[in-house]
């Protein structure tokens, strides 16, 4: 695994090293928090509504803030992966081949897996470290509420969307290993997603052919991860899709080999 | 050490090698001569595990190029037409990323990673991103890359394209003294660098070998004789007429020189004949001055335009 490693830390240093990480990553946490600022405030607006509310009909409704803050957010969060992701993995393979360099990984004592595996992982880290930070917003108000809400709710919720995005990322890195025209690679992977996301709006689980549809729908396991539910089906859902995606990339490098130089 | 043995490589209707055949001894340095599109590349693309062949084998240290390609990796370095460079990364971030990869232990890869660049004289700008490098300059990265990690079979497409002169004589060298603990094989089509520094060659074109052998053995064999170049002060009838009567000869050429009046004949001879002391005592004997004479072989230019061109007009243009 010494050689997955190796690939890992030059993804991961090309990353930092490019202007790419840090704009995607930025505009990101801007507008991640703008979002969960607008979300809040509607929140607490409701909430005071309520309130007033119930102080003049008598019984108080159960509105519970943070959690409902944390659903808004979570809900919006799949948008925001739709549109950036696809920057992080269009040059996963599309600039390697560009250089010249696949010759060179190709020729060296490396399996496919560990090439695809090292950049998938990097991928990954990286995303891993965007959301990271908004975290933050959540530690503020759970920390800053009475009673604190269970905590295991935002673990469930910050892994939904780890699997998600690592969904995600796993179909943009077989993409980028299909073109070498970095833009392409991009357009591809961002309609590949709102496809995946369309269906999942489009779906409803009456009949068989609509059941398999609301399965294999990318955004409906994320809901019901983000109630604080984890289901196996979803895992499996997510891994499958993940382990599917790498192996098809890996082919896909094989192929390189096949095709005319 | 590497056996090539009726490699083929077919894209659809082109074949860019047709059973090719050809071995390298351990130590040894072969080179690969042809023009352009003449399938070297291809051959090495293969021989390096980037691309299967079609039919045929090759095996390197015994291991399969195909079956055992990991193996095969491990004991070679590779450069390809292109430098593989990463140009966002140092010379030395990168040198070092390829004895990772190459799977050189962590203990000497800080010292295989020197070692290569003070094989090709990067020392001073180790820490310099690439992108900043001239072209020369990245080709000997692309060369310290293929070193880096001590491989047993060093395999070069063009080492020397890109550089200026200084700098080829450097990498010649570099080669040179390579060989013996490495294998070479380098391919080019700069002909002087193939007398220069090969042992052996083997010249391809348009995917078939056309010759294999020594470039010494090359030139002097391969017209089937040799060529002796006079200069002299005579009347060019009286003097072919006299050249073709020494026994041996099989040809005479003359031309004259405008800047001085003397005439310049080319006798040709049949292999193995030594005749330039009968030439020269048939030229006093009519009391010409002679000027000069010396043996002039076949030079590998002619030899590699005579194998790759089938035009007509360049075979007789290049025995001139």
């Amino acid at each position: 695994m010494r050689n997955l490693y190796a690939i890992y830390r030059k993804e991961m240093r090309h990353y930092f090293v490019s202007p790419i990480a840090y704009v995607v990553i930025g505009a990101f946490l801007f507008i991640s928090g703008y979002a969960f600022n607008v979300i809040l405030r509607q929140v607490i607006e409701r909430a005071f509504a309520m309130e007033m509310q119930s102080m003049q009909f008598g019984a108080p409704p159960q509105f519970d803030v943070p959690i409902i803050t944390m659903g808004g957010f979570f809900s919006f969060l799949p948008t925001l992966i739709l549109i950036f992701t696809p920057v992080l993995t269009m040059g996963i393979f599309a600039e390697e081949r560009k250089r010249g360099t696949m010759e060179l990984l190709m020729t060296s004592p490396l399996t496919e897996l560990d090439i695809v595996l090292g950049k998938y992982l990097a991928a990954l880290s990286v995303f891993a470290l965007m959301l990271l930070p908004t975290a933050g917003y959540f530690v503020f108000i759970f920390v800053h509420s009475e009673p604190a809400p269970p905590w295991r709710m935002l673990l469930v919720a910050y892994a939904a969307a780890l699997l998600i995005g690592g969904a995600l990322l796993a179909l943009g890195t077989f993409i980028s290993s299909l073109t070498e025209s970095q833009i392409i690679a991009a357009v591809l992977t961002f309609v590949a997603f709102l496809f995946l996301f369309l269906v999942g709006f489009a779906s409803d689980s009456s009949g068989t052919i609509g059941a398999v549809i609301h399965y294999a729908a990318i955004t409906n396991h994320y809901e019901d991860f983000t109630k604080g539910v984890i289901d196996t089906s979803g895992l499996i859902y997510y891994f499958s899709f993940i382990v599917l995606f790498v192996f098809l990339t890996v082919r896909s490098i094989d192929s390189m080999r096949w095709r005319r130089a | 050490m590497i056996e090539v043995q009726d490699l083929t490589k077919a894209y659809g209707a082109v074949t860019a090698v047709d059973h090719v055949s050809f071995t390298v001894n351990k130590g040894e340095i072969l080179g690969f001569l042809g023009p352009n599109g003449a399938g070297k590349t291809t051959t090495m693309r293969i021989l390096t595990g980037y691309m299967p062949a079609t039919s045929g084998t090759a095996k390197i240290a015994g291991f399969d190029v195909f079956g055992d390609s990991m193996e095969v990796r491990r004991h070679i370095g590779y450069l390809p037409e292109t430098p593989p460079v990463y140009p966002d990364m140092a010379v030395e971030d990168y040198l070092d990323f390829v004895a990772r990869i190459k799977n050189v232990p962590g203990d000497k890869r800080a010292a295989r990673v020197s070692e290569a660049m003070r094989k090709t004289n990067l020392e001073d700008r180790r820490a310099e991103l690439i992108k900043r490098l001239s072209r020369g300059y990245k080709q000997r990265v692309g060369i310290a890359q293929a070193l880096v990690h001590d491989p047993a079979v060093i395999i070069l497409d063009e080492p020397t394209v890109g550089l200026d002169p200084k700098q080829i004589i450097e990498v010649r060298n570099l080669i040179k003294g390579l060989a013996g603990d490495h294998t070479i094989i380098l391919s080019t089509h700069i002909l002087p660098e193939v007398s220069m520094t090969c042992d052996r060659v083997v010249i391809i074109n348009k995917g078939k070998i056309a010759a294999v052998d020594t470039p010494q053995n090359l030139t002097s064999q391969l017209k089937g004789g040799q060529k002796i170049r006079v200069e002299v002060a005579a009347p060019e009838k009286a003097l072919r007429d006299a050249l073709t009567q020494v026994s041996g000869t099989t040809r005479v050429e003359t031309e004259p020189l405008p800047a001085n009046g003397h005439l310049v004949a080319i006798v040709e001879t049949a292999q193995g004949d030594d005749i330039r002391s009968a030439i020269a005592a048939k030229i006093v004997q009519n009391g010409w001055p002679l000027f000069e004479l010396r043996g002039v072989s076949l030079s590998l230019e002619e030899i590699f335009l005579e194998l790759t061109t089938d035009d007509a007009a360049h075979a007789q243009a290049s025995s001139n």
